[in-house]
């Protein structure tokens, strides 16, 4: 169930374009020459290491970063061309900080998504849309809890149903899973897949590869700020792919009953440790997996 | 553990439901855990248990004095000025000339200066994210006495009555955007640099004002010193309507802004990303702080602390939501500044105490407990 309508544009036309966007933060070139879209209907994962451009890529689509070369295109028009409150309505972002500075309760963060929509027929669907949004993100048992008592998983989920609320046709979402367990991590996947099926654009940081590609239509691999490769994850998720930008062993094979891909780090706890991190399993076996 | 009463997310939600936990509470005295029917019930008693307040004190502090007024003879007098003569008047014979000529310009002002202080704190905390900000406590109050201390020593008279609110505005607008600039880094307000920032632009605006009581004649220097006092003695109609324009622009615009103080409370990015100009509204917000803070200022001078403990005990009984948060303000900040100038004239037989002294005396103890609570949240600060 989605809390999104599907009216929102023809399946597969490109709702967010990047053109050769480069940016520069602090004299530093943080993206270079980065050219992406991204159509209705599909949900595309960004993946790279720390520091590969993944979240700069995404406030720069998002309209937070202006990029000091190339051009983003929200819904067919130039970034520049579309005011705060309209790019509100075209699309919704969860940041990766969840903090909200006075007691407001779950449902009254979450309603604060619809503040776009203020003064149109839409909000006639305010509360609709709320409940649906409080719902699918498993918060509706505490929502009317005080946002900063809550735990940290509690918040991202709440933001999340924040950003669900805002009913967009673009969903940008940095890190969505990374304070939640196990259930809500697909949980939150899950929803973006269905916002995707309902004719969404969804956008996501993801740092988890076995997520990325079961729930994501197109997965880009971004390394020193450029996008070294881009396609379905079953193009772009091959060993010699991954070892490369991530620096680390890396296997990736099928999962005998469920057929999707997992990717997973190659772990010698133990034993023989890989080249690269030989260094730390001679003292602390157990540092492997973080080398 | 609140009662989900509306089927739809029940029924939804089936199947996602989990045991109910046992320590859902965590009383941190907020309003947290409040349905929002019972917030907005809340609110609706709140306003009018102020209102009533308001016109309830405001006929006892009129009536309260030397010269003793019955409330009722006090609003038999306010009725007959507007022609309605169903209660007697005041029954001794200075009694009219008493209320009309000292107390009603002074309880006014009382009433304007207290919404104007309580209005200025709530904007003020919604622009920084941060419930300790009060336009005392950073300094805001002493920029804005500092340029009016110009006026008094200086004797400037350009523009009348106006010339010292004309000077307190600057003066408070100037320091609120220095606070603001000085205070904020990478979007956020910490409690600490904000309290700091407080102290070092009080530190130079107190330099300011000791250097023009140097400069200034006795005459001068004795009014610049009652007036960092902070006292509403001497209130006459004239200031009265200098401070009631300033007050009824300063309130209307902070309502017209008050849901987008909400989003702000998200952070900038996100309340951006909903489609807020966050930095048109900070400009107009820090503008209409400095106006309410000149309002006070200008003719009573300093009066901290009301600006902080008003909009917390709002958002203690109806929660943060700005929408309430701004209007239950301004009556609470009136009624309390109401109470405490009655405190400070019939407290000393014969004596006016400067207000400030009270309400630094109440509102000390009450910044000292919020700050330890915004340490043990914030859990604590090296």
């Amino acid at each position: 169930m989605s809390v999104t309508d599907g009216t929102s544009g023809a399946r597969g036309h490109a709702v967010l374009v990047a053109r050769g966007v480069s940016v520069e933060l602090g004299g530093n070139r943080i993206l270079d020459e980065v050219s992406l879209e991204v159509r209705a209907g599909e949900i595309v994962a960004l993946v790279g290491p720390n520091g590969a451009g993944k979240s700069t890529l995404l406030a720069a689509l998002a309209g937070d970063l202006l990029p000091v070369a190339g051009s983003v295109e929200v819904g067919g028009r130039p970034l520049g061309d579309v005011g705060h409150k309209q790019l509100a309505r075209e699309r919704a972002v969860l940041t990766q900080e969840h903090s909200v500075s006075f007691p407001f309760t779950v449902r009254e963060v979450t309603g604060m998504g619809r503040a776009p929509w203020r003064g149109t027929p839409a909000a006639d669907e305010d509360e609709t849309v709320i409940d649906a949004a409080l719902v699918v993100t498993d918060v509706t048992r505490f929502e009317h809890r005080a946002f900063p008592t809550l735990s940290g998983g509690e918040k991202a989920r709440t933001s999340f149903a924040r950003v669900l609320a805002q009913g967009t046709g673009a969903m940008l979402l940095d890190e969505p899973t990374a304070a939640l367990d196990v259930r809500h991590q697909e949980d939150v996947l899950v929803q973006a897949r269905e916002a995707a099926r309902a004719g969404l654009a969804v956008v996501v940081v993801l740092h988890d590869l076995s997520l990325a590609a079961s729930y994501a239509d197109r997965v880009a691999v971004l390394a020193g700020g450029r996008i070294v490769a881009e396609g379905a994850p079953a193009q772009v998720f091959v060993p010699a792919t991954l070892e490369s930008v991530y620096e680390y062993p890396i296997d990736v094979i099928v999962h005998p009953r469920t057929g999707q891909l997992v990717v997973v780090p190659l772990r010698h706890v133990g034993e023989q440790a890989p080249a690269s991190a030989a260094v730390h399993t001679e003292n602390s076996p157990l540092e492997v997996d973080r080398a | 553990m609140s009662v989900d009463v509306r089927e739809g997310a029940n029924r939804l939600a089936v199947g996602r439901q989990r045991p109910l936990p046992t320590n859902d509470t965590q009383a941190s005295g907020d309003g947290d855990d409040l349905p929002p029917r019972t917030r907005r019930g809340r609110a609706a008693i709140l306003f009018v248990a102020l209102s009533v307040a308001l016109v309830v004190v405001a006929l006892v502090a009129a009536g309260s004095g030397q010269l003793r007024v019955p409330p009722l003879e006090v609003l038999g007098s306010v009725l007959r000025h507007i022609g309605i003569d169903w209660l007697p008047g005041p029954s001794h014979p200075q009694g009219d000339a008493a209320l009309w000529d000292v107390r009603f310009p002074r309880v006014t002002m009382a009433m304007l200066v207290g919404a104007a202080l309580a209005v200025a704190g709530a904007v003020m905390q919604g622009i920084f994210g941060n419930p300790l900000a009060d336009p005392g406590v950073v300094g805001v109050s002493s920029g804005s006495a500092l340029a009016a201390s110009t006026v008094i020593v200086f004797g400037l008279t350009f523009a009348g009555s106006w010339t010292i609110a004309l000077f307190a505005f600057a003066g408070g607008l100037v320091t609120a955007i220095a606070v603001y600039l000085l205070s904020r880094s990478q979007g956020k307000t910490e409690v600490v640099t904000l309290i700091l920032t407080g102290i070092a632009v009080n530190a130079v605006a107190g330099a300011g004002l000791a250097f023009l009581t140097f400069l200034g004649d006795t005459q001068a220097r004795e009014q610049i010193v009652f007036w960092q006092l902070g006292s509403l003695n001497g209130t006459r109609w004239q200031y009265v309507v200098v401070v009631l324009v300033l007050v009824v622009v300063g309130i209307a615009a902070s309502l017209s802004f008050s849901r987008k103080l909400d989003l702000l409370s998200l952070g900038d990015r996100s309340a951006t990303h909903l489609g807020l100009n966050v930095e048109r509204l900070r400009a107009v917000a820090i503008v209409v702080v400095a106006l309410l803070t000149a309002a006070a200022v200008a003719f009573c001078g300093i009066i901290s602390f009301v600006g902080l403990v008003v909009p917390h005990m709002i958002r203690m009984i109806a929660g943060p939501g700005h929408r309430v948060l701004v209007p239950a303000s301004a009556l609470g900040g009136a009624v309390l500044l109401m109470l405490a100038d009655l405190v400070a004239r019939t407290a000393v037989a014969y004596a006016d105490l400067p207000i400030g002294m009270i309400t630094a005396l109440v509102g000390g103890p009450f910044f000292f407990w919020l700050l330890r609570r915004a340490r043990r949240s914030a859990g604590g600060w090296a």
